[in-house]
Parts: C-alpha cells; sequence; structure tokens
C-alpha cells in the first residue's frame, strides 16, 4: 500500500488560452486603432464605441438564447476583437445604424447561428461588412479626407454626434476617392495610369495613412508593426501573411512589367486597402483558415490571387473581404486534403508494416 | 355512434393540420425550395406563385387520383409527369394571358412547377393510392401550406428589403385590390440584402428555427399537461 498521492503527469502547461490569444491581438491593433480614431476624429470614435458596444451587447444576447453562460464566454473577449476589426473596416463617418447592423450580422448570423466561437465557416467581420457593403453601397463607400482630431476645420464633439446619428450630412468638400476607386474609375474611362495616379497616390502618405480610407486600413506601417508583434508572439504564423503579401506583390509586379499604364505595381496594392489589416490579422484567424502549415500557405496564395484578380477585373475596386470570405470556405477543403499523416499510420491510414529485414541473407539457403 | 359526415371532417382537418404546420411542403418536407428562394423577393409574387402551384396541386390530385386504377406502377412516374406538365403548360398560357405582368415577374418559374418535387411527391405518395376526395383535399391543403410559407418568406423579405408589402398587388389580383399595396416605412432606400438570393436563405433559416421553438415548446407544453392530469 502506498502512502504517496498519485500524481498527474509531467505535462507541460503553456499559459495562454483564447483570452490571452484575443488580447494580444487587440493589443497589436491598438496603435492603428489609435491613429484612426486621431485622424477621422470624433465621428470615427463614436462608430468605434458603438461598433463594439453593439457587438458586446448581440453576444450577450446570443448567449443568453442559447442558455450558455455569458461572463465566461463573453470575457475571452472574441466579442470584442470582432466589432473592433469591424469597425477598422468602416468608412470612419458611416451612420449609427451600420455599426449596428454590421455588429448583429457578424456575431447573430456570422458567428451564433454556426454555433458560437469556433464553429463559423466565415469571418464573422467580413461577413458583416459584405453584407453591408451589398446592402448600404452608397453609406459604405462615401469616403472622408483625414480630418485629424482638434485640428481646424475638423467637426468638434458635437458635430461629430451629429454626423454620425444622421443629423448632419458629410460635406461633400471633406469627402475623396480611395486610390483603388481612383484607379478603377480611371480605367473604365480610358485614363492610363500616368494620367489617373498624380494627385490621389503618394507613397509616402499612403504607408503613413493620411488618406481617405477606413478607419483601419490607413496606416500600413503601423498595421505591419502590430502584425510583427503578433508574429513574434506566435499568435499568428507567418504562413498566412507572408504568402498573401507575397502573391499580391509578385502579381502586380508581373502584370506592371506587361503594361504599367493599366496595372498599378505591387507597391500601391501592399499599401493600399486593406492588404495589410487582412494579410496580418483577419485571414489568419484560427478558427476560419486551414491548420496545417501547408493548408496556410495555399490559404493565403489563393486570398492574394483572388484580392489582385478583384481589385483588377472585377466590379468592387476592393476585394479583401470578397477574397476571404471565398477562401474561408475553402479553408476546411483544405484540411480535407492535406492532412497530416497520422504518426505511425500511411498515408491512407494503414498501420505502418515493421520493416522487413534488410535482404541481405540469400532466399534460398543452399545446402553444403 | 358518431355520424359519418363527423368523421369525414375530422379526417379533412387532420389533412389541413398537415399540409399548413405538421407536414407542410417547406417547413415540414423541406421540398420545392427552388421556386420558394428565386421567387420571394415580394409577397405579391409569393401569393402569385402559391396560387398557380396550387391550382396544379388541386389537379393534379384529381387527374391523378381518377386514374389511379388504369395507370401501371411501371409507367406511373412518366404519366404523372405529362398530366402535371399538361396542367402547368395550361396555367402558363392563362398566366400569359390574363396577367402578363406577374407572369413577366415569375418568369421561368411557372413552366418549372412542373418540375416542383412537391407536386410529384404529393402525386406519388397520397394521390396514386387515396379517393379522389381525400386526395383532393390533400392537395388542396399541401397547396394552401405552400402559398402561405411563400408569402410569409416573401413579407419577411420584402418589408426589411423595399419597405414595402404586396407591392405590385393589383397586377395579380385587379384594381380592387389596390389597398394591399402597402408602403411601410416611406422613402426608404432599401436594404438590398434580403432581397438579393442571401436574404432568401437566411430569412428561410430564421423561419425554420422559429418554428422548431414553437413545437419544442407546444411539445413541453403538452407533456407538462398530461403530467398534470394524470
Amino acid at each position: 500500500m502506498t502512502t504517496t498521492t498519485p500524481v498527474s503527469g509531467p505535462h507541460t502547461h503553456a499559459p495562454g488560452g483564447v483570452t490571452s490569444q484575443m488580447g494580444w491581438v487587440i493589443l497589436a491593433l491598438l496603435p492603428a486603432t489609435a491613429f484612426g480614431v486621431y485622424l477621422f476624429g470624433w465621428p470615427a470614435l463614436n462608430l468605434l464605441l458603438i461598433t463594439v458596444l453593439a457587438a458586446i451587447a448581440f453576444e450577450v444576447m446570443s448567449l443568453r438564447i442559447a442558455q450558455r453562460p455569458v461572463t465566461p464566454f463573453l470575457m475571452d473577449g472574441s466579442a470584442l476583437l470582432t466589432g473592433l476589426l469591424l469597425a477598422l473596416t468602416l468608412p470612419p463617418w458611416a451612420p449609427w445604424w451600420i455599426a449596428v447592423l454590421g455588429a448583429g450580422f457578424a456575431i447573430v448570423v456570422g458567428k451564433h447561428v454556426f454555433g458560437g466561437l469556433g464553429q463559423n465557416l466565415f469571418n464573422p467581420a467580413m461577413l458583416a461588412r459584405v453584407a453591408l457593403l451589398v446592402s448600404f453601397p452608397l453609406e459604405m463607400t462615401t469616403w472622408v479626407t483625414p480630418q485629424p482630431m482638434f485640428a481646424e476645420g475638423s467637426p468638434g464633439f458635437i458635430e461629430g454626434l451629429a454626423i454620425t446619428f444622421g443629423l448632419a450630412a458629410i460635406p461633400d468638400a471633406m469627402t475623396g476617392a480611395t486610390v483603388l476607386g481612383e484607379t478603377q474609375t480611371g480605367f473604365s474611362r480610358d485614363l492610363g495610369l500616368s494620367e489617373t495616379l498624380p494627385g490621389v497616390y503618394d507613397p509616402m502618405q499612403q504607408a503613413l495613412g493620411f488618406i481617405p480610407a477606413s478607419m483601419g486600413e490607413g496606416s500600413a506601417l503601423l498595421l505591419l508593426a502590430g502584425g510583427l508583434l503578433l508574429m513574434v508572439r506566435r499568435i499568428i504564423s507567418w504562413e498566412i501573411p507572408v504568402s498573401m503579401l507575397g502573391t499580391l506583390a509578385a502579381l502586380a509586379t508581373i502584370f506592371m512589367l506587361i503594361d504599367p499604364e493599366r496595372f498599378a505595381g505591387p507597391g500601391l496594392h501592399l499599401i493600399s486597402g486593406g492588404a495589410m489589416l487582412a494579410a496580418f490579422f483577419i485571414a489568419t484567424d484560427p478558427v476560419t483558415s486551414p491548420s496545417t502549415m501547408r493548408g496556410r500557405l495555399i490559404f493565403g496564395v489563393g486570398c492574394g490571387l483572388l484580392i489582385y484578380v478583384i481589385r483588377t477585373w472585377g466590379g468592387y475596386p476592393e476585394g479583401i473581404a470578397f477574397a476571404i470570405i471565398l477562401m474561408n470556405g475553402l479553408a476546411p477543403l483544405i484540411d480535407h486534403y492535406l492532412r497530416p499523416r497520422t504518426y505511425g499510420r500511411t498515408r491512407g491510414g494503414k498501420p505502418l508494416e515493421p520493416k522487413a529485414p534488410a535482404q541481405t541473407a540469400p532466399v534460398t539457403e543452399k545446402r553444403p | 355512434m358518431t355520424h359519418p359526415a363527423r368523421l369525414i371532417l375530422d379526417d379533412y382537418r387532420r389533412l389541413f393540420r398537415d399540409g399548413i404546420w405538421d407536414n407542410n411542403v417547406v417547413m415540414g418536407q423541406m421540398l420545392a425550395l427552388c421556386p420558394l428562394l428565386a421567387v420571394t423577393g415580394t409577397a405579391t409574387n409569393g401569393l402569385g406563385m402559391g396560387l398557380a402551384t396550387t391550382f396544379v396541386m388541386v389537379a393534379a390530385a384529381l387527374l391523378i387520383s381518377m386514374f389511379r386504377g388504369i395507370i401501371t406502377p411501371e409507367v406511373r412516374i412518366p404519366v404523372f409527369i405529362l398530366l402535371i406538365a399538361a396542367l402547368v403548360t395550361l396555367v402558363d398560357l392563362v398566366m400569359n394571358a390574363y396577367l402578363y405582368e406577374m407572369h413577366k415577374a415569375l418568369g421561368l418559374f411557372i413552366p418549372l412547377i412542373v418540375t416542383n418535387c412537391a407536386i410529384l411527391g404529393r402525386a406519388e405518395s397520397f394521390a396514386s393510392r387515396q379517393p379522389v376526395h381525400r386526395a383532393v383535399m390533400d392537395g388542396l391543403a399541401m397547396g394552401v401550406g405552400f402559398t402561405l410559407i411563400l408569402v410569409v418568406l416573401g413579407a419577411v423579405r420584402e418589408i426589411p428589403g423595399s419597405g414595402t408589402l404586396f407591392a405590385d398587388a393589383r397586377l395579380l389580383l385587379g384594381d380592387g385590390f389596390a389597398w394591399m399595396e402597402l408602403t411601410l416605412i416611406p422613402d426608404y432606400r432599401g436594404f438590398l440584402l434580403m432581397i438579393l438570393p442571401p436574404g432568401a436563405f437566411l430569412a428561410l433559416g430564421f423561419i425554420l428555427a422559429g418554428k422548431r421553438v414553437l413545437d419544442t415548446r407546444l411539445a413541453a407544453r403538452a407533456a407538462s399537461m398530461k403530467v398534470a392530469e394524470a
């Protein structure tokens, strides 16, 4: 009879879990978010708060309906992150109901209908963005030129509320087109890039984010920094961002070399639109991307390819949300065909035969 | 002793209960989803499609039940299809003549009633084995149930989608029904998603979920009543 109490096996326990992962992602997004809020002023802050609060409210409601414990699921931060990501992809001066509808669509239809966090097929924030873009093309493509907070001419707190709640119209003088939108209209008017781009595209301004854009896709550099932090912390793996941005850049280079007047170069493609935001923060969502390394590489290449095709030949100037949703739909298929070999079994699932002894000995022994 | 007329009425009531709720073409059997998803952009289109399908269902049930003694099992499917196709052609030509605008709105989906599996399904599983009066009642009940879900889904998509209800009803029912055309939200620019195909899938999903919740609640209540009685 032993007197020692049994202890568990010597398994190490890594710190973390869903809450800590979500926390790191939110932390990595904060610089770009803060910059977006600064750049687009009070209306942007209102929109951000409304989206996040609405996402949390819808999360509580859905958990109640599903009769699950509210506090533990709410504290994992996933609803907060979904709301934040959605807000970052909205035009910063969009009206309040866009935010509420989008948050509701993301949380209820995008996540809880499928069974909650971990069960969803599509990235909830991207799903909501696509639904909003298809339904409300006008509101979703009204971009304002940067109106930094406290700068002269930018709306104050009260004016900001009026814009968010639809009491004041956005002055036409403050709106502008995005670079991607401008290149597409230019193309449809048979103008070459050398005529379209000057005046709307300045690589430095574009990379820093002083451009008409949605709240979070402005500053490519801050997003890149946040993404690298996540990679260093191993919250996200390198495969998706590298293969996605690499494919986008490679395609842009090839077509630019074919016809530089028609196709924009890799620099413009990488730092405009939501490429950085999507590559580091949205496509890397562990729930909706493949789980093997090769799978993630294919996923990233597919995203990059679709983004380039939609941007260049599609009807919309920006195709990131569509590309990611399409690839999300393919992720289970990728995982199915690229299933890694189980240890001790063949690819077909049969147990490995023990290796036959080396056939050095002659098969038939001759008697002396 | 119960009166025979009473028995028949009870029987019909059960048939209608099946057709409209318990075994509804869409909510119970999940059939006829293609026309359901395709034409329910407005409640009026749903109503038109539902009425046309109901007519075909009742007429097909009548004919098939009448001829059920002489149709041999080996050729029954082609015969059913021929009968249904003849009826659909009739509906198609009549609608083209008298309800031209409606016919244009429903388009290809009128001829496609032939391929509506709900009709062939009822012909095969019910009308070809039942006396004429029951077959006709079943066809009517199934048709009414289908019409109801078409109108409900059409309304659920039309109200948020374009802010109206029964728009263009007069094209279907004549000028006397102009009062049905409601504009619920004036100056509404529309929630386009609900009018597009994804809206049909979303709305249908929520309607099916709603029916399940309701059925579960009703079953739970019935069970607790039984316990209380016992």
